[in-house]
C-alpha cells in the first residue's frame, strides 16, 4: 500500500514563499492499494494536483472518502477532473448529515449550484455514486477495506482505517481530544470524565496498532489554550494518541495556515524535545506535500 | 368514540403519530433558552445540555436522530451527555436550534391538557428517579437512564393530547368524573394508553430496550425491573407531593407501586429522607417556565 500527501494544510490554502517546503494546499491524501485501486482521503485543494497526475491513466475509478464536510476538506471536489470525463467513475463516501437530514451527496450539491459553479452536478460526465458510511462498518474497495470511526469535531467527522494485505493506515480527519463540558466542582464532572475515558479507549482500539497514523496536529499546546472546542488536536495530543493506540509511525498534518515552514519545524522540534517519544516505538514526522510512503 | 390505535408498527394511525411527533414543537421555556444560548458563540456546553435535559420534546428528538440508522452506533445513546460526546456540542447545538425553529408547543389546547403541569411532573419525576437510582435498595441502574426514563415516561400523554385533542378531552373529563387513572380511561376511549403510545414511539425510534420497556411498563408492571421500579415510584411520589400533577391526583388509598423501598409510604419517607430540594428545584423551574 502506498500513501501520498497532496495537501497537508488546515482551514485555507496558503500558497507562497513561506509554505514552499511543506505546501499550502488543504487536505488530500492518495492511497494506492497493492492491487492499484485508488482511494482518496478528503478533497481539499490538494486533489487538483492529484487529478493532474491521473490524466495519463484515464479513465479512472476513484473512491473518495470524506472525513467531514467543512470547506477545506471538500472544496477541491468540483476541480477533480475525472468527474468531467466519460468512462470515469467517482464514488464518494462519507457521513450522513444529521442536521440537514441528507446524505453525503450534499457535499457536491451545495458546491455545484448556479451561483457558485458553472456546471451542475447532473451535468457531470463520470459515473457518480454517493454512499453514506457508518461507524464500525467496513467498506470493501478492491483488495482493501476502509472502516469509519466517529471522532470529535464541530461537525460529524469520521476517521478512516484502511487495511490492505496486513498493512494499515488511519487518518483522523479533524479531531480534538474530548474535553469535559463540566467544571471540576460540577455534579456531572466525574461521570462525564468516565464517559470520555471509555470513548477515548474505544477510539484508540479502533485505530489499533496501525502502521501509519495521520493525525490532526494543528496547534501547539500554548495555542490550544485559547482554541478549546474548535475541533483540532495539538502536536502533543497526536503523539499521545499514537502511543495509546500503538501506532508505529505518526504523520502530523493539518498544519496551521499562519505557520511558515520555519515556524512549523520549530514547534515540531519543541514538541519532540518535550514528548521524547522512543524512536524504537514511534517514528514521528511532519506531513508535507509530495511525500510518499510505502507500507 | 374509539380511535383504536392498535400497537402495530404498520398501522396508519401509528405512522401518523410518528410523523406528527417529528413536527412537534418543544416547550416554550426550552425554545426560548435554546435561541438565547445559540446567539452566544461561547455558550457553555453544560448550559445547553441542561436546557435539553429539561424538555421531553428536545430530548426525544435528539435521541431519535442519534439512534437512527444513519450512524448505526453499536450501543444506544441514552443520555444527552452521551449525545454530546458522540456528536460534538456544535452538532447538538445546531440540532437543538433546528428543533427550536419549529416553534413552541401551545400551552392551551383543545384537549384542556395542562402542558405546564405535565412538564413540571416530568422534570420532577426525572430528578427523583435519578435520585432513587443511586439508592442501595435498587441495584444496577444507571442514574442517567433513570433520569431520561423519568423525563419521558408520560411522553405519550402530550402526544395524544396534541394529536387526538377531542378524544383526549373526553379522557380527561371521564377520568375526573369517574375518579379513574388516566391510563384506564385512555384505553377505553382511545384504544391505547399513554404508556403504550410512548413505548411504541420509543421502539420506533430505536431507543434502548430498557427505556422502551420502562416507558411501556410504568403502570402495567412497575416492579418488573429496577429501572421501571425507580421511575414508577418517582412518578407516584411526585403525584403524592402534588408537584405539577395536573389532573391525575394522588388517592389516599394508593399503596407504593414497588416494595423495593418499603411497603408503606411512611417507611419510604424515612428511607429517602427529605426530597424538598427536588421539589423546590422542579417548582422553581415551573415558575421560570411560565
Amino acid at each position: 500500500m502506498k500513501v501520498r500527501f497532496w495537501g497537508v494544510r488546515g482551514s485555507i490554502p496558503v500558497p507562497g514563499e513561506n509554505t514552499r517546503r511543506y505546501g499550502g494546499n488543504t487536505t488530500c491524501i492518495e492511497i494506492r492499494t497493492d492491487g492499484g485501486a485508488l482511494i482518496i482521503l478528503d478533497a481539499g485543494t490538494g486533489i487538483y494536483q492529484l487529478a493532474q497526475s491521473l490524466l495519463t491513466e484515464l479513465p479512472v475509478s476513484a473512491n473518495v472518502f470524506i472525513t467531514h464536510s467543512h470547506w477545506d476538506h471538500i472544496h477541491g471536489l468540483p476541480f477533480f477532473i475525472p468527474i468531467f470525463v466519460p468512462g470515469c467513475s467517482v464514488n464518494i463516501y462519507g457521513a450522513h448529515d444529521i442536521v440537514a437530514s441528507t446524505g453525503i451527496e450534499r457535499v457536491m450539491d451545495v458546491q455545484m449550484q448556479y451561483s457558485y459553479f458553472p456546471v451542475r452536478e447532473a451535468e457531470l460526465k463520470a459515473r457518480m455514486q454517493y454512499e453514506d458510511v457508518q461507524p464500525g462498518v467496513p467498506v470493501t474497495i478492491a483488495d482493501a477495506t476502509v472502516t469509519p470511526v466517529m471522532l470529535n469535531h464541530p461537525v460529524v467527522d469520521f476517521g478512516y482505517r484502511i487495511e490492505c494485505n496486513g498493512k494499515s493506515v488511519f487518518f483522523t480527519g479533524d479531531h480534538e481530544p474530548h474535553q469535559n463540558i463540566y467544571r471540576p466542582e460540577d455534579e456531572g464532572f466525574d461521570a462525564y470524565r468516565q464517559m470520555i475515558e471509555a470513548r477515548t479507549a474505544d477510539i484508540n482500539r479502533a485505530i489499533g496498532n496501525v502502521d501509519l497514523l495521520i493525525a490532526d496536529s494543528s496547534y501547539t499546546v500554548k495555542e490550544y489554550e485559547t482554541r478549546v472546542g474548535w475541533g483540532h488536536g495539538t502536536l502533543d495530543s497526536s503523539v499521545q494518541m499514537a502511543l495509546a493506540s500503538g501506532a508505529k509511525r505518526l504523520a502530523c498534518t493539518h498544519h496551521e495556515p499562519t505557520r511558515s515552514d520555519d515556524e512549523l519545524e520549530k514547534v515540531f522540534s519543541e514538541m519532540l524535545a518535550r514528548a521524547r517519544p522512543d524512536p524504537n516505538d514511534l517514528e514521528v514526522f511532519l506531513a508535507r506535500e509530495g511525500l510518499e510512503i510505502t507500507l | 368514540m374509539t380511535t383504536a390505535i392498535a400497537i402495530d408498527h404498520q398501522a396508519p394511525a401509528q405512522q401518523r403519530l410518528v410523523r406528527a411527533v417529528e413536527k412537534m414543537p418543544a416547550f416554550p421555556k426550552a425554545v426560548q433558552q435554546v435561541l438565547a444560548l445559540c446567539r452566544d458563540i461561547n455558550c457553555p456546553p453544560r448550559d445547553l445540555v441542561g436546557v435539553i435535559e429539561h424538555d421531553p420534546v428536545l430530548t426525544v428528538k435528539l435521541l431519535r436522530v442519534i439512534n437512527s440508522a444513519s450512524y448505526g452506533l453499536p450501543n444506544k445513546v441514552t443520555s444527552v451527555n452521551q449525545a454530546v460526546l458522540f456528536l460534538g456540542i456544535n452538532t447538538v447545538k445546531n440540532l437543538a436550534l433546528a428543533f427550536a425553529m419549529i416553534g413552541v408547543l401551545p400551552t392551551r389546547n383543545v384537549a384542556g391538557f395542562e402542558v405546564q403541569g405535565y412538564l413540571v411532573h416530568s422534570v420532577a419525576t426525572a430528578a427523583l428517579a435519578r435520585h432513587l437510582a443511586t439508592r442501595p435498595q435498587v441495584g444496577e441502574v444507571a442514574a442517567d437512564d433513570a433520569y431520561i426514563a423519568g423525563l419521558l415516561h408520560d411522553f405519550g400523554k402530550v402526544v395524544m393530547a396534541t394529536h387526538f385533542p377531542e378524544e383526549y378531552r373526553s379522557v380527561l373529563e371521564a377520568a375526573e368524573a369517574e375518579g379513574l387513572p388516566l391510563h384506564v380511561v385512555e384505553r377505553r376511549i382511545i384504544g391505547a394508553d399513554h404508556a403504550e403510545v410512548g413505548a411504541m414511539l420509543a421502539r420506533h425510534w430505536q431507543f434502548s430496550a430498557n427505556l422502551v420497556s420502562c416507558i411501556g411498563n410504568h403502570h402495567a408492571s412497575p416492579d418488573a425491573d429496577a429501572l421501571t421500579a425507580c421511575v414508577a415510584l418517582a412518578n407516584q411520589l411526585t403525584r403524592r407531593a402534588a408537584v405539577g400533577n395536573g389532573r391525575h391526583k394522588f388517592r389516599d388509598d394508593e399503596l407504593p407501586v414497588t416494595l423495593r423501598f418499603g411497603s408503606e409510604f411512611s417507611s419510604i419517607d424515612i428511607a429517602l429522607g427529605s426530597l424538598d430540594s427536588i421539589w423546590s428545584s422542579a417548582r422553581a423551574y415551573a415558575e421560570t417556565a411560565k
